[in-house]
């Protein structure tokens, strides 16, 4: 667990990196879900293929904004060759701003909000057809489950019993605008799961250990329903300045803030 | 007589026996778009979303991602309109081989009006990059053209299928490639441009003048991107008039579409029969056409007009 909190500790200053480098990129959104990520990739999620040469175990990041943190993630996995991280969002680099398909690893393009739980719908079905093992999770934003499909997508997991689908959502409680309370406030978010025929769960999204235990736990429940678990984050998690401050949605780091940040994560 | 969309229906199933990775989505009008053929004989490959057409090309999406052989339905309305930055986004940017075969295109929905008669679809599925749009005219061309696309794996396809029954226009030994027509006649008075629903009133039109001694020669447009750019321009330097006709807005259908062919490579005057920037209305279709001249008289008076 240590080794998986110090490879927390490494993504975050991957991510500081790539965005002072860009000079844009969404920062606080990116902080906020690495232990996810660094749980799924590194302890949960089979990673080896199919007969077709696809990832039994599917992830989709419909919060595509988070693109940093997967992209330091896929390079950690040796997907992405390290040195290209620096290439975030450079006419001549193959990271977008927002995951692509063409990048290795990636496996759909994501970042218009909302689209992203009917795509793991559809591979948890394609599953389901051919009876095969392996899960599929999806991380969404708290902000973004304000898009009207993502709920239509939820009917659908509940009515097709997808148990094999595993659903996140990044609760850091802000959006772009500030507070979600302030804009259009989704919540109460486990509530409108639960009503949506959805397991649902809520643990701190920091605590790598308690999303393995609870990724573990959802697995060995063989409930029919889709699961959800809601991560209670820290937007701009690990930087002090950047926590829970809507300024650092998506932001130009000036060289001051950079180090600052790279001191605070050493 | 038989709609596209019927036709659409009963090939489904065929293929379906034929393959077992096909699978077949619809948003809850299963029985318009004739889907419901294929979930009475194969109900656990066949996933109703409901009403929520975003949410099936997304999930369409995922299936196909996973080597499933995805066909997508609702009307063109909600599918090419509700759902277009769905499929922007997620079908095309990641080149995602989805079929998505929309029913109800056009005014020939008739009576539920305006907001089911989608006339602005191959304008907006055409300019997506990556995306192939075909318009089969009659029970033959779709059947062809379902079945063919199967194995595409290239690229999304939007397929445009109509309501209402026409009449079988094809032999059973053509072929639909993408990126083809079918030319018929060799007359050098006018070329008439046609795709889906309108192909019958051309070839009717095609038939009355060649009473009079008139001699024309009509294009089957079923692949409107990528188009047939060669047989465009021939046509265009072998006829003295160029008409296009297509139930769908002039503005970015196949009058849009063969005007760029010709502007960049043989300019010439090309007189576009289609709906004039304008909403439809409820009636019945014959009327609906009249309303907005996408008739064959209508062709007729232009093949016969004096030059200016």
């Amino acid at each position: 667990m240590e080794n998986l909190e110090r490879k927390s500790k490494e993504i975050r200053r991957d991510i500081i990196e790539m965005i002072y480098s860009a000079n844009s990129g969404h920062v606080g959104g990116s902080l906020s879900c690495v232990e996810l990520l660094v749980a799924l990739y590194f302890k949960v999620m089979d990673l080896s293929c199919d007969e077709f040469g696809k990832r039994k175990d599917k992830f989709i990041l419909s919060k595509g904004h988070a693109a940093p943190a997967y992209y330091a993630v896929l390079s950690k996995k040796g997907y992405i060759p390290r040195a290209s991280l620096l290439s975030l969002r450079k006419i001549y680099g193959d990271l977008e701003g927002h995951p692509s398909i063409k990048t290795n690893g990636v496996d759909v393009s994501s970042g218009s909000l909302g689209q992203g739980l009917s795509i793991a719908n559809g591979m948890a079905i394609a599953k389901k057809i051919d009876n095969k093992e392996g899960y599929v999770y999806c991380l969404m934003g708290d902000g973004e489950i304000e898009e009207g499909q993502i709920w239509e997508a939820c009917m659908t997991a509940a009515q097709y019993k997808l148990n094999n689908l595993i659903a996140f959502v990044d609760y850091n409680g802000l959006q772009i605008d500030g507070k979600l309370s302030e804009v259009t406030t989704p919540e109460p978010i486990k509530d409108k799961f639960e009503a949506f025929r959805f397991n649902t769960y809520e643990i701190d999204g920091h605590d790598i250990e308690l999303i393995i235990e609870t990724i573990e736990k959802i697995k060995s429940k063989k409930s029919e329903k889709p699961s959800v678990v809601i991560l209670k984050t820290i937007k701009g998690k690990g930087v002090s300045f950047m926590e829970n401050d809507f300024n650092y949605h998506g932001k130009k780091l000036t060289e001051e803030e950079y180090l600052r940040a790279k001191e605070e994560l050493k | 007589m038989k709609s596209t969309r019927k036709a659409y229906g009963e090939t489904l199933v065929k293929i379906g026996r034929e393959d077992s990775e096909v699978v077949v989505l619809d948003a809850d009008v299963s029985h318009a778009t004739q889907t419901f053929l294929f979930k009475k004989e194969f109900p656990s490959r066949h996933i109703n979303v409901g009403i929520a057409e975003q949410d099936l090309v997304g999930t369409a999406c995922g299936l196909a991602l996973s080597q499933k052989k995805v066909y997508a339905s609702s009307f063109a309305m909600f599918l090419a309109g509700r759902a277009y930055e769905q499929i922007r986004n997620t079908a095309a940017y990641s080149n995602v081989p989805i079929k998505l075969c929309a029913t109800h295109s056009g005014l020939s929905v008739g009576e539920d009006g305006a907001t089911h008669q989608m006339l602005e679809d191959i304008s907006l599925m055409r300019t997506i990059p990556n995306m192939v749009v075909l318009q089969p005219a009659d029970d033959v061309s779709t059947e062809y053209i379902i079945r063919y696309i199967k194995e595409y794996n290239d690229s999304p396809i939007y397929v445009r299928l109509g309501r209402c029954d026409v009449p079988t226009i094809y032999g059973e030994d053509q072929e639909f490639k993408i990126g083809g027509s079918k030319i018929f006649g060799s007359g050098k008075e006018a070329t008439v441009f046609a795709t889906g629903y309108t192909l019958h009133m051309a070839l009717e039109a095609m038939n009355m003048l060649k009473e009079k001694g008139i001699y024309i020669r009509v294009v089957d447009l079923y692949s409107i991107k990528p188009i047939d750019k060669q047989t465009i321009i021939n046509c265009a330097k072998d006829t003295k008039k160029i008409i296009t006709i297509e139930d769908h807005s002039v503005i970015g259908g196949i009058g849009t579409a063969v005007c760029e062919v010709l502007s960049e490579s043989y300019p010439k005057k090309v007189i576009r029969i289609g709906v004039k920037d304008k909403f439809g209305k409820s009636g019945n279709v014959k009327e609906l056409m009249n309303m907005h001249g996408i008739t064959k008289e209508h062709i007729i008076e232009e093949v016969l007009k004096k030059e200016e």
